[in-house]
Parts: C-alpha cells; sequence; structure tokens
C-alpha cells in the first residue's frame, strides 16, 4: 500500500503539512477559514517535531502497520483496518480511552480534548494524495508504495 | 478442518481474523456463555454511567460473524473438554467436535464468601454487559453502594454508579487505591479526584459482614469494626481465569491455562488466549495470568494463526492500561512500582495540585516502565521503547520533558521508523 514517508534532512520545520491537515479536515477546507472562523478547529493529524529551536525538525505521522497496536488496543472497536490496508477511527463510535494513545509506538494518535476523541491520520479519503505531502515546500514528506518497517 | 473457540471477545475475534486470513475454507464455530454479540467488555462502566448507549456496546458490526462464516452458538457455556476424543461438551448435553480448539473463556469475578451474603438480593459483580444491566436496572431503587476492592473494575464501577448520583463508598484492603497498576502519587491523585466527586475511599479495611434482614442488605461491617449503610454492595476484587470447565481434561491449568509462545496448550491441538491463559511475563518470561485487554487480542492472533497452520511467536505480555477517572487521564505500562527500588533508575515529575505526574523506570538503561497522570499524549512512544529495548543512555534527561518524541532520541531510530529508505518499491 501507498504510505507517507518523511526525509528528516529536507523538513524545513514549516509546520505546513500540519496546516494542510487541519486545512483538509476543516468543514470548508479554507485555511484562514478553518483557522480563524471554524467554531472547532480540527487538530492536526501529523506532528511536527523540532529542536533547537527548529534546527532539527520532521513530521511523524501514521504509519497505517500491518498489525496495527492501536486497533488490538481499542476497547470499543472504532479502530478497523479496511480492505487496502488504510487504519481509520470512526468517531461516533470512539469513547475517548485513549487505549489507542497508549499502545502506538510511533505517536501517532492525537487527543481531541474538547470532542474527546482520538483523531489520527486518515490518508486522505477525498484526495488522490494526502494534504500533508502536497503542502510540503520541500519535498520531505512523500507518498509511495511501501512497507512499514 | 473444524474450528472451534470458546469464548467470544477481542481474544475471539483476533483468532478468527488470523484463521480467515489463512483459511477461507475450514468450519468456524464460537461458543459464548453471554448472549450478546462480541462487546466493548471495558465500555460496562460507560453503559453504567449512561455515557453510552447500548447501540455503541458493539465492538464489531454485527455482519462480522456472517462475513467470516462463523457458526455462533450464545448462552452455550462449555462444561467439559475430551481432548481424546477431540470433542467438547455443552451444557445442555450436545457434542460439538473439532479438529483445533481455542480456549478463550476469559476471567470470572472472584468472591470470597462473606458472612451474611448468602441470602442477599443485591450483591452484583461487575465484569460482563449483563452485569452492568443488571445494576442499570435496579438503579432507580439504589441509594447507597458499597464497592469492594479499589483496583480498576471497582473504581469504574464505583464511577459508573456516581454518574447516576448514587452515594458510594469504595473499600480497599491495601493502603491506597489502584495498587497493582499504579504507584503511590498516582493512586493518591486519582483517590484526590473521586473524593472531591463524593466517592469515600476508604482503605487498610475490608468488608466482614453485610448486614440486614431477609434478602434486604441495609450496610457492611468493616474489619475496624464501622458500619457502612448502604442497600447494594459490588464486589469487585478481581477476576481468576476462567478455567474450572477443564478439570479432568488433561489440559494443564495452573493458575491460568499454561501455553507456550504459540498459545498452544499442554495438548497439540488445543490453544488458548486472553485473561484465561498463564502466557510469558515480556521482562521476565515468567508464566502469570495477565488480563490486559491488547495482550488478549494479540494472543488470539498468535493462537489462530497457529491453528491455521502458521507459527507466531509470543514476545511476552506487558501489562499496560489506559483509564480515565472523573475526567483525569491516566496510562501506565510495565513495571510501575518495582519492589526493589535500588536495581531500578526512577525519574518523577509531580504536580499534584493540578492531577499532573509522571514517571518513567528504567533498568539496565532500558525504559521498563512509565506511568502517565494528566498529560497521557503519544505515551505510545514509551510502550514502543520498551517492546524495542532500546539503549536509554544518552536520551535519558529528556524522558520527561511535555514534549517529549522523537526529536529526543538519535536520528537513526527516526529514519529506521519514518524513512522511506528500505521501504519504498518502485511500484
Amino acid at each position: 500500500m501507498k504510505r507517507i514517508y518523511t526525509i528528516e534532512d529536507a523538513c524545513i520545520g514549516c509546520h505546513l503539512c500540519e496546516v494542510g491537515c487541519i486545512t483538509e479536515h476543516s468543514l470548508s477546507k479554507d485555511p484562514v477559514k478553518a483557522f480563524l472562523h471554524e467554531p472547532e478547529r480540527p487538530i492536526s493529524r501529523c506532528t511536527v517535531e523540532e529542536l533547537h529551536g527548529g534546527i532539527v525538525s520532521l513530521s511523524t505521522t501514521c504509519r497505517h502497520c500491518d498489525e496495527p497496536d492501536c486497533l488490538r488496543a481499542c476497547i470499543s472497536g472504532a479502530i478497523q483496518k479496511n480492505a487496502e490496508g488504510i487504519v481509520r477511527i470512526d468517531t461516533e463510535q470512539c469513547v475517548g480511552c485513549w487505549s489507542c494513545v497508549m499502545a502506538c509506538p510511533y505517536g501517532a494518535i492525537q487527543r481531541n480534548l474538547k470532542k474527546k476523541k482520538a483523531n489520527k491520520c486518515d490518508l486522505c479519503p477525498d484526495r488522490q494524495s494526502p494534504a500533508c505531502v502536497d503542502a510540503c515546500p520541500n519535498r520531505a514528506l512523500v507518498y509511495r508504495e511501501g512497507s512499514q518497517k | 478442518m473444524n474450528y472451534v473457540i470458546v469464548g467470544n471477545s477481542v481474544a475471539a475475534v483476533g483468532a478468527v481474523r488470523a484463521i480467515r486470513e489463512r483459511d477461507q475454507e475450514g468450519n468456524i464455530t464460537v461458543i459464548s456463555r453471554e448472549r450478546h454479540n462480541v462487546y466493548g467488555r471495558p465500555l460496562i462502566s460507560y453503559l453504567l454511567g449512561g455515557l453510552i448507549n447500548e447501540k455503541r456496546m458493539a465492538y464489531l458490526p454485527n455482519d462480522f460473524y456472517a462475513e467470516n462464516r462463523i457458526n455462533l452458538l450464545l448462552e452455550s457455556e462449555v462444561v467439559a473438554v475430551d481432548t481424546k476424543a477431540k470433542k467438547v461438551k455443552l451444557a445442555g448435553g450436545d457434542v460439538i467436535p473439532y479438529d483445533k480448539l481455542l480456549l478463550a473463556t476469559g476471567g470470572d469475578p472472584f468472591v470470597p464468601p462473606i458472612e451474611g451474603m448468602s441470602d442477599k438480593d443485591r450483591i452484583f459483580t461487575f465484569t460482563t454487559w449483563e452485569d452492568a444491566a443488571k445494576l442499570k436496572g435496579i438503579a432507580p431503587d439504589i441509594n447507597r453502594a458499597v464497592v469492594i476492592g479499589g483496583g480498576l473494575i471497582g473504581l469504574k464501577a464505583a464511577e459508573g454508579l456516581n454518574l447516576l448520583d448514587k452515594s458510594v463508598t469504595v473499600v480497599e484492603l491495601a493502603d491506597r487505591v489502584l495498587s497493582s497498576a499504579f504507584d503511590r502519587p498516582a493512586g493518591k491523585i486519582v483517590a484526590r479526584k473521586m473524593k472531591a466527586n463524593g466517592i469515600d475511599v476508604i482503605t487498610e479495611d475490608t468488608v466482614v459482614r453485610i448486614e440486614g434482614d431477609g434478602a434486604e442488605i441495609s450496610g457492611v461491617t468493616l474489619k475496624s469494626g464501622d458500619f457502612i449503610p448502604c442497600d447494594t454492595v459490588v464486589v469487585a476484587i478481581g477476576v481468576r481465569p476462567a478455567a474450572t470447565f477443564l478439570k479432568g481434561s488433561n489440559i494443564e491449568v495452573n493458575r491460568g491455562i499454561v501455553v507456550d509462545a504459540t498459545m498452544q496448550t499442554s495438548n497439540n491441538d488445543v490453544y488458548a488466549a486472553g485473561d484465561v491463559t498463564e502466557a510469558a511475563d515480556f521482562f521476565s518470561g515468567q508464566k502469570n495470568p495477565m488480563p490486559i485487554w491488547p495482550d488478549a487480542y494479540i494472543q488470539g492472533d498468535i493462537a489462530g494463526a497457529a491453528m491455521a497452520g502458521e507459527k507466531k511467536e509470543y514476545v511476552g505480555g506487558l501489562a499496560m492500561n489506559s483509564i480515565e477517572f472523573f475526567k483525569v487521564s491516566t496510562i501506565s505500562m510495565g513495571v510501575t512500582n518495582p519492589k526493589d527500588p535500588a536495581d531500578y533508575e526512577i525519574h518523577t515529575f509531580q504536580d499534584i495540585q493540578n492531577y499532573q505526574y509522571r514517571k518513567v523506570v528504567l533498568q539496565n538503561n532500558r525504559l521498563v516502565g512509565a506511568v502517565l497522570v494528566g498529560n497521557v499524549d503519544r505515551a505510545g512512544i514509551f510502550s514502543g521503547l520498551i517492546r524495542e529495548k532500546v539503549d536509554m543512555t544518552p536520551f535519558r534527561e529528556s524522558l520527561l520533558t511535555p514534549d517529549f518524541g522523537f526529536i529526543n532520541l538519535s536520528k537513526e531510530i527516526r529514519n529506521r521508523l519514518f524513512a522511506p529508505q528500505g521501504k519504498v518499491t518502485n511500484k
């Protein structure tokens, strides 16, 4: 399956992957509206980590594991893997117990505390290529066929 | 091939999926004592407290059984296993033959004999949907409840009753609540939050007598002599592997069903998974019953694969729990409260006032345990570091920082996890 990979040396720490992700998962799909005007701004599914004021940075996101620890830890069955291998959360079914947060070794599941729902990369079902990858100005994120490990 | 699975919770689901990945043809029969399709067992406290409705109890869509061509026998109890004839016997007398058998019956609540309990109506346990439904059914008539046991199950039952505006007292024999999953400061934070929400927590004491006339409960008397008035008692002392039906079956049962790394029992065609087993511990390799939801799934997956002919190996159970008490998130994993602290390196951060606590436990420079209260974001990074036995020598200083992440580790580790090298194909 196609996965998102990170080329750390190409990351400039601009956080545009997070902006792209938030925009894509907003109601309007418009960055200004999503950030300023929508009642609930989505939480980014990718996480940019930085050290030494941004000299070292990289964007981390879900690996869509072959044997997902999040799915195995989920107590409500909200996390399932579809036929294409994509691991998604049914937010209706999620009870916000954070078992997936406890289990994911990639730190790729976020807590939406306002909604009390877990939040994770869905590989952008409405797009050809994920919004974070398209938003990256230096091609530090690549979307290619490949393995998890 | 006839696959028979006794039990219908998460270990059974892991096994069914693993079998069907490898064998589309074989017959699968799932036998359950309960009357429901697979449900999120830990959700029973959410159901009791009114946080979710019955529809959301379903762990999987109902078509799971049809899609996987499962012959599902609900409200059927297996009372005996005949390993020579390769048959299981049901309570009604029916006999079901198997080629490969999985025992995934889970745990039974442990209820010690307490004076005065035999003729009382309102004494409950709290491990099944049915238990929660019964409690919820009589909820309008409950005024005061006593929960015996301050472990995870007891506290979740207490929280559920509290959400229904019942007055609740938890009685715990140890000197603090959650003594098995948490260390002292974390248990203290939870106890503080419970008290702030009106739940009484009594420690270092236990119920010695249930008082009342006839079937009605008027209260409980504690070992200390104190009397607590109540009309309902929930016994939540612990669970035991549900393996009594194996008496005389030649399947080795110690505290739980003894299994090897492929989840095979002492009998070649019989496997076991989940809370009923006694599988190896991740650190020591010692066999212990470990009732942990994710491990039950993993064991079911390994057992299912083996039953369908593929050997996978269980790397050992890592205890972990993520539980919220009155909106305070808590996650604990691995060794959280070592008996011999001198053999470990322990770092902590605490801000009890704001319900924040963080603790990491290292041994020989490897992370072996963590406790997080309050901010539990990205706790799974710790579980990954524990499982991978990463040498933390260069990174230990950063472990307690609130935004700890992969950036605090080496570039080599980050590349191994996230970089395309060696992973992308040309397709």
